[in-house]
C-alpha cells in the first residue's frame, strides 16, 4: 500500500453530482432544507452534513466565450495539515498508509481550532453535536481496497484514485493535453494535497478557490515554534526550579540583618 | 437507438442536438469521453441554452427552439453543394436514384406545402414512385434525372442558404458553417459521426421531421450501420424502450405491428394490409413475414382457446382514422367521455401538456385507480390548488406498487438491451409488484364476465394467463414465465426447414422454445408475445441474465452481456457497414467481416453473401433507406415550419407558417375553451418570449419519485427559470428573485437564475428572448400545502408546481407528442404587474 491521491479533472466533470450523492449515502449524511438562490449549487457551501459540494460557475472569458465551470470542493487532505497540527485531542490525524487526513469524531472536543486553522476553510462545526465534520477520504473504504465513494460514482473518469506517482503522471499529461491555461492545483502548497485538481482554466478564474493556501503562520509559530518553545521554557522553569532545590535546598527565611536604617529623627 | 451506448466511443464527431446528455443521460458521457480521449473525437452541441453538455463541447452553437429543420436543412445543402457525400453508399443503399411522380410539387414551388394537401391532410398520389410495366420502381443510377430523389433533395434544400437559416435560427452564420464543416467531415468511409437526440427534437409539431432531417444527413454521409454512427435516440425512461417494444402505445401491437382498424374485418384483411410488398427482386423485405408474427402474437394471447381468426376477432380495433394518443385521451376525458381511468405508474397532472386542462379532466371521472410508489398530484388531484373536494365526484383508489428493486423482471434500455433485474428486498408494507396487481385485477374482471356475461366476454375469458402461481391468497406473477411467453413456444410438434440453410430440417416438440423469429409460423403452430424478442430465451436459458464482459470485436460490442433485440444484433443495419462487394468501408472498425464462409463480428443484419446485391435496409420494403420518405403525414422531405406559438410574424422559409398537418383542439366545431393558444397568427404582446422546458440530473420526469428523496430535493429544491442577463435587466430581475412565468394557459412561480448561458436571439434583426424551466416539480411536496394526519411529509420540501401549467395541447403531425419545447410566455418579478 502506498501514498495515494484523488485526482479531479474539471474538464471531464459534467456536474452530474453522482459524487455528491454517493458521499451522502456512504457517510449516511442527512439532507437539509435548501432553497434555490439563483444557481444549481446546493447546499450553498460545505456543512457538517455535506462533506463535498459541486460548484457551478458561469464564466465569460476575455474572448467573450461563455463557459460553465464546475469544481468539486472538499477536504484537500494536506501533507502539512494545519488541522492535524492544531488538533489537541488527536481526532484529526494522518492516515499512515495513504497520507490522507482521517477523522475520529469520538475524540473531537469541539474546540474549533481546526476550523480556524484550515487554509481551505473545510472543517464545519455542528453546535448540536459539538463536533466538527469533514471528508475523511472514505477511510473505511480505502482501508479495504476500495476507492472513495465519489470516485466509484463518477461516470466520466473525472475522479480518479490511485498511487501518488501514477496520479501525478496523469495530472501532468492532462495538463499538457488541455492547453496553455491548464494547471494542476494542490501539488505546490501545504506540502502537496491528496485531493488534487487538474484545472482547464487559470486558477484565478475559479470562484472561491483558495489561491495561495498556507498553513497559517500562527499555527506554524504556535504549534511548530512557540508551543515547543513554551513547553521547553515551561520545562526549563520546572527543571530549573528543581535543580535549584537540589543544589541550594529550600528557601529559608533570610537571617536578621542590621538594617543601617536611619531611625527617623534620632 | 440504431447503435448502442458503448458505441459512442467509436465516433469521430458527436453531435448533441435536441438533447442534453451530460445532465440527463450522465453515464453516456463515459463513452463520449472515451471517444474524445481515444479517437480525438470532436463534440458539437447545438442548443438554445448553454447546457452542461455544451460545457464539455469543443463547439457550441445557439439555436432558437423549434428551428432545427432550418439548421439541418442548411447542413444538407452544405453537404450537397460541397459534394461531401459517401457516393457509393448513397447510390447503392438509399432511394437517391428512385424516380418520383413528376407531378410532385415541393414547398418552394407550392406556397410552402407539398402537393396533395386537402383539408389538413395529404393525398399522396403525387408522392409515389414511377414504376415500369412490371411495377418495378424506375431509377436513374446517374442521379441526374430531375425527378430522381437525389435531384429533388437538392432542389428542396437549395432554399436553405446559410443566410436565411441564420435569420431563422438566430445562429450566427460563421457558427453554422463551422458546425456543418466539422460534422460533414464524417463523410469519409473511415470516419463516423453520431447524433444524440431526445425530447429536444421530438416535442415539436415537426418532431418526426426533425429526426428525418438527421436521418437524411446520416445517409448522405454514410453513417448508418457503421461503428460510431447511427441516430441515437436516447430514451427518457429506463424501460420506455421496453414499453414501446411491447406495444403499450395505442397504435401498435408488440413488435411494432400496426394495430388493426375496424375496417380490417378478418385476419386475412389485416395481414394483407399490414404486410408490405415489393417488386425489387433483391430486396429481402423482412416485414413480409408479418403474418407469422401476428399469428404468433394471437397465440400468445389466447393460446389454443380460440382459432387464429377468432382470436383476431376478439382483439380490440381502432376506429378508422381515430387517434387515441395522450392529448386525445385527456381531451375526451375533459369532455366527459370517460368514467374511469388507470393512472398506472404515471403522473399526468404534472406530465401532461396543459396541466390545468388535465387536472380539470380528472375531475370528470367517476373513478381513478392510481398505482404508484408515493402520493402524487394525480391521485390527489381533488385536493390540489384550486380544487374543491366537495364538488368533485371522483373516487380514487391508491394502490401502492413495488419499486424496480423490490421485484424481478427486465428492463430494455435505449440500446435495445434487455437486462434482467433481480429482487433485492421485499416490497414495503402492502405494496405489490405491478404484475401481481394486474393479474389480480384480471382474475376479478374475468370472474365477473364468467358470472354475469357481457359484450365480447370471450375477449377476456379466453385469455391464457399461466404467468404465475397462487401463494395463499395472493397471485405471484412470474416474470421468468412471461419472458418465455414473449420469446415464444411451439404449440405442436413440427418439422421445419431451416430458413437460413436450405435442405436442413429440424424437429420441434410441443413446448419447445422457438430459437429465433426466423422459425415463427403463420399457421398458428407457434406463439410469441413479441416477435423482436424471439431468441431471448432458449436452450441456453434467459439470455437477458448474461453478464459476460468479454469483447472480441474491438469496437465494444460486448455481445455476451445480456441480450438485445433483434437476435442480439448490437448495431442494426450493419449490412450497410460493408460495400456492395462485402468489404467493410472501414476495416479498422469493422462491424461485420466475411471469413470466406460466413459473416463474423456482430450478428449480420440483412447482409446477403458478398456480391449478392441484396440491399441492406431489410426492414424497408425496397431494401434501401429513405432520403425521400412518403410514409409520413406531413411531407416526404422535412420542411421548416414555425412552432404553433412562435415569436415571429412570418415563416421566412415560405408562406406556410405552421405545419399544415397538425391538429388543433380549438378548431371551430370544438367545444373546448380550455385550449387556447397565443402568438399563432400574429405575435401576442402578452406573451413575447419563447418558453421551453427541460430537465436536471437530480430529478426525473415529474419528480414523482425524486422529490421524495431528501438528497435529491436538497440539491435541486425548487422550480427555477433560467433567463438571460439582458432580459433580466429589462425586467429588473436578479438571481434569486421570485418570478412568475405565464402563458395563455396558466402560470407558475419560479426562482430566477440569471445567466449568460441564455442569450437573446437575433431573429431577422429582432432580439427574441428565450427562457427555460424544469418540469420536475409539483405541489405535493411543497411546504405550503395542507397535509392531513396520515399524509407523508417530505423530509426536504420542494418549491413550485408543474411546468406543464404553461404548455399547450398542440402535437406533432405524426405522433401527437405535445410541443412542450417551444411555446410563448411572459415573465415578471413576483409582486410586479
Amino acid at each position: 500500500m502506498a501514498e495515494k491521491i484523488k485526482l479531479y479533472d474539471d474538464a471531464k466533470c459534467t456536474a452530474c453530482r453522482g459524487c455528491q450523492l454517493a458521499c451522502k449515502q456512504w457517510n449516511d449524511l442527512k439532507a437539509g432544507q435548501t432553497k434555490n438562490t439563483g444557481t444549481y449549487q446546493n447546499p450553498p457551501s460545505l456543512q457538517p452534513n455535506t462533506y463535498m459540494i459541486i460548484h457551478y460557475q458561469d464564466y465569460v472569458n476575455p474572448q467573450g466565450d461563455v463557459k460553465w465551470l464546475f469544481r468539486k470542493e472538499a477536504c484537500m487532505h494536506c501533507t502539512n495539515a494545519a488541522c492535524v497540527t492544531v488538533c489537541p485531542s488527536g481526532a484529526l490525524y494522518y492516515n499512515q498508509e495513504f497520507k490522507t487526513v482521517g477523522m475520529d469524531r469520538a475524540k473531537c472536543i469541539g474546540c474549533k481550532e481546526c476550523v480556524a486553522a484550515c487554509p481551505f476553510e473545510v472543517p464545519r462545526y455542528d453546535s448540536k453535536t459539538d463536533k466538527v465534520y469533514k471528508c475523511d477520504m472514505c477511510e473505511s473504504r480505502i482501508s479495504n481496497g476500495l476507492e472513495p465513494a465519489c470516485v466509484k460514482a463518477c461516470p466520466t473518469g473525472a475522479l480518479k484514485w490511485g498511487d501518488k506517482e501514477d496520479m501525478m503522471k496523469i495530472a501532468a499529461s492532462r495538463k499538457q493535453a488541455l492547453g496553455t491555461t491548464a494547471s494542476t492545483y494542490g501539488d505546490k502548497f501545504v506540502g502537496g494535497t491528496h485531493f488534487m485538481y487538474v484545472l482547464k482554466e487559470k486558477p484565478d478564474v475559479y470562484e472561491n478557490i483558495h489561491k495561495d493556501p498556507k498553513v497559517p503562520l500562527s499555527v506554524t509559530l504556535w504549534k511548530s515554534w512557540l508551543k515547543p518553545l513554551s513547553l521547553l521554557a515551561a520545562g526549563g522553569v520546572v527543571g530549573g526550579s528543581l535543580l535549584h532545590y537540589i543544589l541550594h535546598g529550600p528557601k529559608r527565611p533570610d537571617p536578621e540583618t542590621n538594617d543601617e536604617k536611619t531611625e527617623g529623627g534620632k | 437507438m440504431t447503435n448502442h451506448w458503448n458505441d459512442f466511443q467509436n465516433s469521430d464527431v458527436i453531435l448533441i442536438m435536441g438533447s442534453n446528455p451530460a445532465s440527463n443521460h450522465p453515464i453516456s458521457f463515459k463513452w463520449i469521453q472515451k471517444a474524445i480521449e481515444k479517437r480525438g473525437a470532436k463534440l458539437i452541441c447545438v442548443d438554445p441554452r448553454f447546457t452542461q453538455s455544451a460545457a464539455k463541447a469543443h463547439l457550441y452553437a445557439p439555436l432558437r427552439s423549434g428551428t432545427d429543420i432550418a439548421f439541418l436543412g442548411g447542413m444538407i445543402k452544405y453537404i450537397l453543394d460541397n459534394n461531401l457525400i459517401q457516393s457509393e453508399y448513397v447510390l447503392n443503399y438509399t432511394n437517391a436514384s428512385f424516380l418520383v411522380n413528376p407531378a410532385l410539387k415541393l414547398p418552394g414551388d407550392n406556397k410552402g406545402v407539398f402537393s396533395g394537401l386537402k383539408d389538413g391532410k395529404y393525398e399522396k398520389d403525387t408522392w409515389a414512385y414511377q414504376t415500369d410495366a412490371d411495377g418495378v420502381i424506375k431509377k436513374d443510377k446517374t442521379l441526374q434525372n430531375p425527378n430522381c430523389v437525389f435531384q429533388l433533395l437538392k432542389k428542396q434544400y437549395a432554399r436553405y442558404t446559410p443566410e436565411i437559416v441564420s435569420r431563422i435560427t438566430g445562429t450566427p452564420k460563421e457558427k453554422l458553417l463551422e458546425v456543418y464543416k466539422v460534422y460533414a467531415s464524417t463523410c469519409k468511409p473511415d470516419k463516423a459521426g453520431v447524433e444524440l437526440y431526445a425530447m429536444g427534437w421530438t416535442q415539436h409539431t415537426v418532431g418526426v421531421q426533425n429526426i428525418r432531417a438527421m436521418c437524411i444527413i446520416q445517409l448522405l454521409l454514410g453513417n448508418m450501420g457503421i461503428a460510431g454512427g447511427g441516430v441515437a435516440a436516447m430514451r427518457g425512461e429506463s424501460n420506455v424502450q421496453g414499453s414501446t417494444d411491447h406495444g403499450l402505445l395505442f397504435h401498435i401491437w408488440p413488435g411494432y405491428i400496426s394495430a388493426p382498424t375496424a375496417s380490417l374485418q378478418t385476419l386475412k384483411d389485416f395481414n394483407e394490409k399490414r404486410t408490405p410488398k415489393t417488386k425489387e427482386k433483391d430486396s429481402l423485405n423482412w416485414w413480409k413475414n408479418t403474418p407469422k408474427y401476428s399469428a404468433s402474437f394471437l397465440r400468445s394471447m389466447y393460446g389454443t382457446n380460440a382459432t387464429l381468426e377468432e382470436a383476431y376477432q376478439l382483439m380490440p380495433k381502432l376506429d378508422d382514422g381515430a387517434n387515441y394518443s395522450w392529448l386525445m385521451i385527456f381531451d375526451q376525458m375533459y369532455k366527459n367521455k370517460f368514467t374511469g381511468f388507470f393512472a398506472w405508474g404515471m403522473n399526468p397532472a404534472c406530465s401532461g401538456a396543459h396541466s390545468n386542462k388535465t387536472r380539470q379532466a380528472l375531475t370528470k371521472l367517476d373513478w381513478m385507480v392510481n398505482v404508484n410508489l408515493f402520493d402524487n398530484e394525480t391521485g390527489s388531484f381533488w385536493r390540489g390548488p384550486g380544487m374543491d373536494p366537495a364538488k368533485i365526484k371522483t373516487e380514487v383508489f391508491m394502490l401502492p406498487c413495488a419499486s424496480s428493486i423490490e421485484k424481478e423482471g427486465s428492463i430494455a434500455n435505449s440500446s435495445r438491451l434487455m437486462q434482467w433485474r433481480y429482487k433485492a428486498i421485499k416490497p414495503v408494507g402492502e405494496s405489490k409488484p405491478d404484475g401481481d396487481i394486474m393479474s389480480e385485477l384480471y382474475f376479478k374482471v374475468r370472474e365477473l364476465y364468467v358470472r354475469q356475461g357481457g359484450p365480447l366476454k370471450e375477449a377476456l375469458t379466453k385469455l391464457t394467463w399461466p404467468y404465475g402461481k397462487k401463494v395463499g391468497n395472493e397471485f405471484h406473477y412470474e416474470p421468468r414465465t412471461v419472458a418465455q411467453e414473449i420469446n415464444g413456444f411451439f404449440l405442436e410438434n413440427k418439422r421445419l426447414e431451416n430458413p437460413t440453410k436450405k435442405g436442413e430440417f429440424k424437429e420441434f416438440k410441443k413446448g419447445d422454445l422457438v430459437p429465433t423469429f426466423a422459425w415463427l409460423q403463420a399457421d398458428g403452430s407457434t406463439s410469441s408475445g413479441c416477435w423482436v424478442y424471439c431468441g431471448s430465451v432458449g436452450e441456453k436459458g434467459n439470455l437477458a441474465m448474461r453478464r459476460g464482459t468479454k469483447d472480441t470485436s474491438g469496437i465494444g460490442l460486448y455481445s455476451e452481456w445480456a441480450w438485445c433485440w433483434p437476435l442480439n444484433r448490437r448495431i442494426i443495419y450493419n449490412g450497410a457497414s460493408v460495400d456492395p462487394t462485402g468489404k467493410p468501408w472501414d476495416p479498422r472498425h469493422a462491424v461485420i467481416k466475411w471469413d470466406g464462409e460466413k459473416w463474423t463480428g456482430d450478428v449480420p443484419d440483412g447482409a446477403g453473401n458478398p456480391g449478392s446485391g441484396r440491399p441492406p435496409f431489410i426492414m424497408k420494403p425496397d431494401g434501401v433507406a429513405s432520403l425521400f420518405g412518403p410514409g409520413l403525414a406531413d411531407g416526404p422531405f422535412p420542411e421548416h415550419y414555425e412552432p404553433l406559438e412562435c415569436p415571429v410574424e412570418k415563416n421566412l422559409m415560405s408562406p406556410q407558417k405552421n405545419n399544415p398537418a397538425i391538429k388543433r383542439f380549438d378548431s371551430d366545431n370544438a367545444d373546448s375553451k380550455m385550449d387556447v393558444y397565443s402568438g399563432v397568427s400574429s405575435c401576442d404582446p402578452r406573451f413575447p418570449f419563447i418558453g421551453t422546458t427541460y430537465r436536471v440530473s437530480e430529478h426525473w420526469q415529474t419528480g414523482v419519485l425524486t422529490r421524495w428523496c431528501p438528497w435529491l430535493a436538497e440539491m435541486q429544491p425548487g422550480m427555477f427559470v433560467e433567463i438571460s442577463q439582458e432580459l433580466a435587466k429589462e425586467r429588473g430581475i436578479v438571481s434569486g428573485d421570485k418570478c412568475i412565468v405565464k402563458s395563455a394557459r396558466g402560470e407558475v412561480e419560479t426562482t430566477a437564475i440569471v445567466t449568460p448561458r441564455f442569450k437573446p436571439f437575433n431573429i431577422d434583426g429582432n432580439a427574441i428572448h428565450e427562457v427555460g424551466i424544469p418540469w420536475h416539480y409539483g405541489w405535493i411536496t411543497t411546504a405550503d400545502r395542507k397535509y392531513d394526519s396520515n399524509d407523508k411529509k417530505p423530509e426536504v420540501n420542494t418549491f413550485g408546481d408543474a411546468a406543464n401549467l404553461l404548455t399547450s395541447t398542440i402535437g406533432d403531425a405524426n405522433t401527437m407528442i405535445p410541443e412542450t419545447k417551444a411555446f410563448m410566455v411572459n415573465i415578471v418579478k413576483k409582486g410586479v404587474k
